[in-house]
């Protein structure tokens, strides 16, 4: 049965190839192994740093930050996490080169585009009439079905009453969720299927993977997990490093001590 | 022809086309601008840690329960919920990131700087965060044990670093002045 969100379109949003396992895909569910999810990936080299930065290194980035209240005023986004699925789903090439503002820009693209405040067409005529290249690369890869998130936040901040007991304790050790999924998540890649030990409970919190989706806040249990250096990258790895990840219940499992 | 970037034009492509619908107007870029221009940066956290290092009992509440301690200071800036403070020692170096994007104590802190946002930074601290130290000018030695902290929920985290030597007849106010935004990500530790 033919899916539509795996057909071919000859538009900027077709699936384009990024090395192996990297298929990229259109539809808001299918993205899996986003480039966003970069801890632990090695050869980006050193970490290049200036002095006094401005809050804005060139006006664009400014007006891109001034899309934000439009973009949330509109109904286009309607929570934070949706936004951050937005910027994960812009194209892998303009994640790691367009910068933080243009991921934002991405996103926003991406999230007005779906929601229908913007024509792509419209944007794409306009950007040409001001003189960009029509090669050049764009981030924003707008779903043809994307997620409908009919409702903003029920209350102010993100933590939330639970009633349900925490299922862990501090000190237990927790066997993390193995695989990838395809939707916003806050497990990182190279946090998965490892062993750690339970170092704090937070509580509730809204769950990102849903509410990202529109699916409804779904508030679960939040820990801090510690993994030994050794247990994510293997024998190579710094003796005395401890990397602290916080993860929601639904991502751990019980290990027999 | 104009000689800014493809994003720069597509951005003032979208945003002529919001301004035409209604939901942004052309003074809103200044008005960014000025908001951010205007913020304390990261003023706030040093004035946590310079408390921190002259109250014992405020540093107690402080690494228990950042975001109830910092309530009394009133910053304004961005809610924070829940604040998690973490203490270098000489037997423990702590660093913060947010490996999956950027999340950052912006309310201690103000904007975070570009290379915290970055690939390279994100990708390599959870990693061989020892060489990415190293970088910044940090040299531990094997014996210290290197904590990681990967902002990947809506906890916060701040760096409470190691007061320097040979500041005992500071006041907090001057004690505030030498603490720096990397000193409280952790990629730096003052006094040298």
């Amino acid at each position: 049965m033919a899916d539509p969100r795996n057909g071919r379109r000859a538009d900027a949003s077709a699936s384009t190839t990024i090395g192996p396992g990297r298929s990229t895909r259109v539809g808001a569910e299918d993205e899996l192994d986003g480039i966003h999810d970069l801890g632990g990936r090695l050869g980006f080299g050193p970490v290049e740093r200036e002095q006094n930065e401005p809050a804005f290194h060139e006006r664009w980035e400014a007006r891109v930050f001034s899309f934000m209240a439009a973009t949330f005023a509109s109904g286009a986004c309607r929570n934070v996490d949706q936004f951050r699925h937005a910027i994960e789903r812009i194209d892998p090439r303009a994640y790691l080169t367009h910068g933080y503002y243009g991921r934002w820009l991405g996103g926003f693209e991406n999230l007005l585009v779906e929601s229908g405040v913007l024509e792509r067409d419209e944007i794409d005529a306009r950007t040409r009439e001001r003189g960009a290249p029509t090669d050049a690369l764009v981030a924003s890869r707008p779903s043809k079905t994307p997620d409908r998130v009919a409702n903003g936040p029920m209350a102010p901040g993100s933590d939330r009453m639970l009633e349900r007991p925490a299922r862990f304790a501090r000190g237990d050790r927790v066997r993390t969720r193995a695989h990838g999924v395809p939707g916003h998540t806050r497990l990182p890649a190279y946090a998965r299927g490892k062993l750690g030990t339970v170092t704090a409970l937070h509580q509730g919190w809204v769950y990102p993977d849903s509410n990202a989706h529109g699916r409804g806040e779904d508030p679960q249990h939040l820990y801090t997990v510690a993994f030994s250096g050794r247990e994510l990258w293997g024998e190579d790895s710094r003796l005395r490093l401890v990397v602290y990840v916080d993860l929601f219940e639904p991502y751990l499992n019980p290990e027999a001590p | 022809m104009s000689e800014s970037p493809p994003q720069a034009l597509r951005a003032e492509a979208i945003e002529s086309l919001l301004i035409e619908k209604g939901l942004i107007t052309s003074d809103t870029v200044d008005a960014v601008i000025q908001q951010y221009n205007d913020r304390v940066g990261p003023l706030n956290g040093a004035r946590l840690v310079a408390r921190a290092w002259v109250d014992p009992e405020f540093k107690d509440e402080l690494l228990r329960d950042g975001a109830k301690a910092i309530e009394a200071f009133q910053f304004d800036g961005g809610q924070v919920e829940k604040l998690v403070v973490v203490e270098n020692t000489g037997d423990v170096h702590n660093v913060v990131v947010c490996t999956l994007c950027s999340c950052y104590p912006w309310a201690v802190l103000g904007l975070p700087p570009r290379w915290y946002k970055d690939p390279a930074y994100r990708s390599r601290i959870v990693r061989e965060p020892h060489r990415v130290l190293e970088e910044f000018g940090v040299t531990l030695g094997d014996d210290v044990e290197i904590r990681v902290w990967d902002s990947s929920a809506e906890i916060r985290y701040m760096v409470l670093p190691e007061r320097p030597t040979g500041t005992d007849d500071l006041d907090e106010d001057a004690l505030a002045t030498l603490v720096t935004r990397d000193s409280m990500i952790g990629v730096e530790r003052l006094g040298g």
